[in-house]
């Protein structure tokens, strides 16, 4: 049976009127106490985590500066750094899948969340959810040996031959490039866009619909017009959840990209990502500097996606309380 | 259900704990893709022999191979490049004494492509190779390569140039002969492990180089000759110093070290890249095994020296077969000697 | 007047016939994957896959044995990492904390969330691999556990706090005392929640590459106890499609599969035991 010593809830935290000691003697304040050491580590690590990147860096920074961000040449030859061709194909390629992913993936939302019966959109829910589950090296597998060759066979000559005068449609093409890592990137991100705006498209009020419906609009423009611009806060929090997930994906991207540090305007061009680059270098990065330099491309990389990843979560969270008439 | 969980996990937790127990000696190394096969292949074979020693190598480069046995996370390297002055200087300020080079095989880089409707092997001379890889000849029909190729229908496509994006020794190797015949190459790029390419892609590891050839048409890279006969691409010839266009095999590569064997340093750092020679193929190296000369473990120290023993008898037998040259019998018997260095 | 409303009807059913259209577009991409992966690594499945180990270089055959091992053993040390941290951690938010520490340490959870996977090498490089100067089980691990920690430490501190008031105070009022009540009657009435998100966290990390590219590094051997080197199948599955040789990428798609029928049963299973009637909210 219990001690004797038991607490009431409404008794709370101990007080201070009892010694250290005795309070150590109730169970529930080791079990406090070591819950509270999980917890705190969880703080710790992540502490830890960023104080390692940006010490780890330092040499790096101190001799760049910001020139780090606006440099194109990167040649360890000359241990001379720059992370601009890198941030530019991490965007380019991140950009690339959301024009791809969000009207797809806002499309099917609408779908899952306005039309389909609850039955239907919970069991297609339930397949988005298992597509998000695959992992990175799978889309590259797939990347490596279905989109190459078809970028390859049907997608350049289709794009590039009636549009090729523009400088995004210029040859040639390798098969890999920017556009290759664009479109698998979008395959890995949809399921997020999805999920997230199904959800918030749920969350706004069944008396919206029923408002517009009554004045007389059609099913999709009581949609289009009034369901969507209520929860459009939460789509533009997925859409970010969406990107942050883009720029830090690193298997599926260096298996398509090209692996050359190359600045163009050319979709079809190789490039690289800062979490290719990353992977390809970091164990034979020789000398001090090259490592640093690594390392912070690494903090940019986190950096980028923390904000986000924190802008998203705001977002997300304003729209559905706004839903749910809960004061924000 | 939850006491079946319960149960896989303990079986699978004794399970790991009594593999823990065994206990073959494990020796880590890491390096040059360029001799992966033949190394895959001594490993295996040298663990058929001593069941009790296991060799774990990783091809991740020669870059790679030179910083992790400087960091010490591996117990040895390899490498194509042989380490500069400031990378030995590095490793023994860090560690306190030196590292020392053990040639292995001789091994060539060749050019490698996949040009529609050519099969054979074309001729190219070190002109056409620097213009192609700087950036300067963009069409397989351009007269540099048509000049030396009469007779052979090159389209008019686009030159897909490959590269390594890894720091590779068979980049080492590649610029290291480019630096050597164009002045051009010589200061705008210049030789390294990584270099800032002027065109191309990049792949990773001779797997990665050969694998992108393979898949894109009219491309163009640079391998070690092992991987471009074993994958069935076509490779080219190119022209020597003396004039000749020669195609790399075991003849042309031994030609191109036959002269550095009798000159052969000390430490083992040697380029004959462009070796002089009537039949010597132009793009020939040594490949190394970087080995720290102190090795506290004196098991895994043991182990190290009798394998490069066996390597250099019983191992050169596995050479040619998988096309490396032998090493020279001069540089057989200075290393011989000279693992005693090893501490 | 009729003939505008009959062109908005019009309208309304084309976009969302189209809104259909990218539902279905959407899930196939699923069954694309897995029959894709299923007919080329399905023929290359044999017994010689699960047991042998890889041949040298070259040459044909062999198998993944020790890749498939050295996955289970780092998922294995992973979850020992993670979950505990995970789940005590959630107590604590749950059960003990006051709102502003919840809050910090939420926030903390959150960002190690949103880390891309290779920062997490970087960091699992330098704190483990480095100091030990080895590759190891150890530090994949680490590297994997790190990621498991904010899904358990959310779900955990989620489920629980869905527990109904009325379990604890019926607790309580038999005399129970707080930690009694966690461990006896909150922790086992959320279980299939927390069950559920221990799952999802190990199919997260099953298929993690980029951070064992510098911690487990690779192995083509049997990984000997925790401190080696070791292969894995995600790792494998790289090396082996950027490779020329034929007989890898056979290998690449059998390992793919394998792996992605893991993970997707995990998946199936965690989410079969979280709908099957609890008596907390779903997130």
């Amino acid at each position: 049976m219990a001690t004797a010593k038991t607490t009431l809830p409404s008794a709370g935290p101990a007080t201070g009127s009892r010694s250290f000691v005795s309070r150590l003697r109730d169970g529930d304040e080791i079990a406090r106490l070591t819950t509270m050491v999980f917890a705190a580590t969880v703080v710790l690590i992540t502490l830890l985590l960023v104080y390692e990147l940006w010490t780890n860096s330092a040499l790096a920074r101190a001799k760049f500066g910001f020139h780090f961000f606006v440099t194109r040449v990167w040649d360890p030859n000359i241990d001379q750094y720059g992370a601009l061709p890198f941030m530019y194909g991490t965007l380019v390629t991140s950009v690339l899948a959301l024009l791809i992913a969000v009207p797809l993936g806002i499309g099917a939302a609408i779908f899952l969340a306005e039309l389909a019966p609850p039955r239907i959109s919970d069991t297609l829910q339930f397949f988005i959810d298992l597509l998000a589950a695959v992992p990175s090296v799978i889309y590259g597998l797939l990347g490596v040996f279905i989109i190459v060759p078809l970028m390859r066979t049907v997608i350049f000559p289709g794009l590039n031959k009636p549009l090729g005068f523009m400088p995004f449609f210029k040859g040639p093409s390798y098969g890999v490039g920017f556009l290759t890592a664009g479109i698998v990137l979008a395959i890995m991100v949809i399921p997020y866009i999805i999920s997230v705006s199904r959800e918030v498209l749920l969350s706004v009020p069944q008396d919206q619909r029923e408002a517009a419906l009554a004045l007389g609009s059609t099913h999709w423009e009581s949609t289009w017009k009034v369901v969507v611009p209520f929860a459009k806060t939460g789509i533009l929090g997925s859409i970010f959840l969406a990107l942050a997930r883009a720029l830090g994906e690193t298997m599926a991207v260096t298996m398509v990209i090209g692996n050359t540090p190359t600045i163009s305007a050319s979709l079809f061009s190789p490039g690289d990502s800062i979490a290719s680059v990353i992977a390809n270098q970091f164990t034979e990065a020789t000398g001090d500097l090259y490592l640093q330099a690594l390392v912070g491309l690494g903090l940019v990389l986190f950096l980028m996606t923390f904000i986000l990843n924190g802008l998203a979560r705001i977002l997300i969270v304003v729209t559905t309380q706004k839903g749910s008439g809960v004061p924000t | 259900m939850k006491r079946i969980a319960v149960l896989v996990v303990g079986v699978l937790a004794l399970g790991a704990i009594v593999w823990a127990g065994q206990n073959p000696l494990l020796i880590n190394g890491a390096g040059a893709s360029f001799p992966n096969p033949i190394y895959s292949k001594w490993f295996d074979e040298y663990h058929k022999k001593n069941a009790n020693i296991q060799f774990n190598y990783q091809s991740v480069g020669s870059g790679a191979g030179i910083k992790q046995v400087t960091d010490g996370t591996v117990d040895f390297g390899a490498t194509d490049g042989p380490m500069n002055d400031e990378q030995l200087k590095a490793f023994q300020d860090k560690r306190g004494y030196g590292i020392l080079h053990f040639p292995t095989v001789l091994g060539a880089a060749v050019p490698t492509y996949n040009v529609p409707g050519v099969t054979g092997a074309l001729n190219f001379t070190s002109d056409a190779l620097a213009g192609i890889f700087l950036g300067k000849i963009t069409k397989w029909n351009d007269p540099a390569i048509a000049g030396a190729n009469k007779g052979v229908n090159l389209p008019a496509n686009d030159i897909v140039v490959v590269h390594r994006s890894d720091g590779s020794g068979t980049t080492y190797i590649w610029t290291d002969y480019l630096s050597k015949i164009s002045d051009e190459w010589k200061s705008k790029v210049g030789k390294n492990t990584s270099v800032n390419w002027p065109v191309g892609l990049g792949g990773k590891g001779n797997e990665g180089v050969t694998g992108l050839i393979k898949q894109t048409p009219n491309s163009i890279g640079y391998v070690e000759l092992i991987y471009a006969a074993q994958n069935s691409i076509p490779y080219g010839a190119v022209k020597n110093s003396s004039g000749n266009f020669v195609k790399a095999d075991l003849v042309s590569v031994s030609a191109a070290a036959a002269g550095a064997a009798k000159d052969m340093p000390d430490d083992f750092r040697v380029s004959i890249t462009n070796a002089p020679g009537k039949t010597a193929y132009p793009i020939s190296s040594f490949t190394w095994l970087l080995v720290p000369a102190k090795i506290q473990d004196a098991a895994k120290r043991d182990a190290i020296k009798g394998f490069v023993k066996w390597m250099l008898a019983d191992g050169q037998n596995y050479a040619e077969g998988l096309s490396y040259a032998k090493l020279p019998k001069e540089v057989i018997e200075k290393e011989k000697k000279a693992i005693n260095n090893i501490q | 007047m009729s003939a505008s409303v009959k062109w908005r009807r019009l309208v309304s059913n084309f976009m969302l016939t189209l809104t259909g259209v990218c539902a279905v577009v959407s899930v196939s991409v699923l069954f694309f994957i897995l029959g894709y992966l299923v007919y080329n690594g399905g023929t290359s499945i044999n017994w010689a896959f699960f047991t042998q180990l890889p041949t040298p270089v070259g040459e044909t055959g062999g198998g993944m044995a020790n890749a498939i091992v050295g996955s289970a053993k780092l998922l294995m040390a992973a979850s020992l990492l993670g979950v505990p941290i995970g789940f005590l951690g959630g107590i604590y938010l749950a059960e003990f904390s006051g709102s502003a520490v919840a809050s910090v340490v939420r926030y903390a959870a959150d960002l190690l969330n949103g880390v891309p996977s290779i920062v997490m090498g970087i960091f699992a490089y330098s704190i483990v691999v480095l100091p030990f100067k080895h590759f190891s089980t150890l530090a994949g691990a680490f590297a994997l556990g790190l990621m498991m920690i904010p899904i358990t430490l959310r779900s955990t501190e989620e489920f629980l706090g869905g527990v109904p008031r009325y379990l604890r105070e019926g607790a309580m009022a038999l005399g129970a005392s707080k930690w009694k009540t966690i461990a006896t009657v909150v922790v086992p009435a959320a279980y299939r929640g927390i069950l559920t998100a221990i799952l999802l966290a190990l199919a997260r990390v099953a298929g993690e590459t980029a951070p064992l590219l510098f911690t487990a590094f690779g192995n083509r051997y049997w990984s000997e106890g925790w401190g080696q080197p070791t292969a894995s199948l995600p790792v494998m599955i790289f090396t082996y499609a950027v490779s020329p040789y034929d007989d890898w990428h056979r290998q690449a798609w059998a390992a793919g599969l394998v792996l992605l029928g893991l993970i997707l049963i995990i998946n199936i299973l965690a989410r079969t035991i979280l709908s099957r009637g609890i008596a907390v909210p779903r997130s």
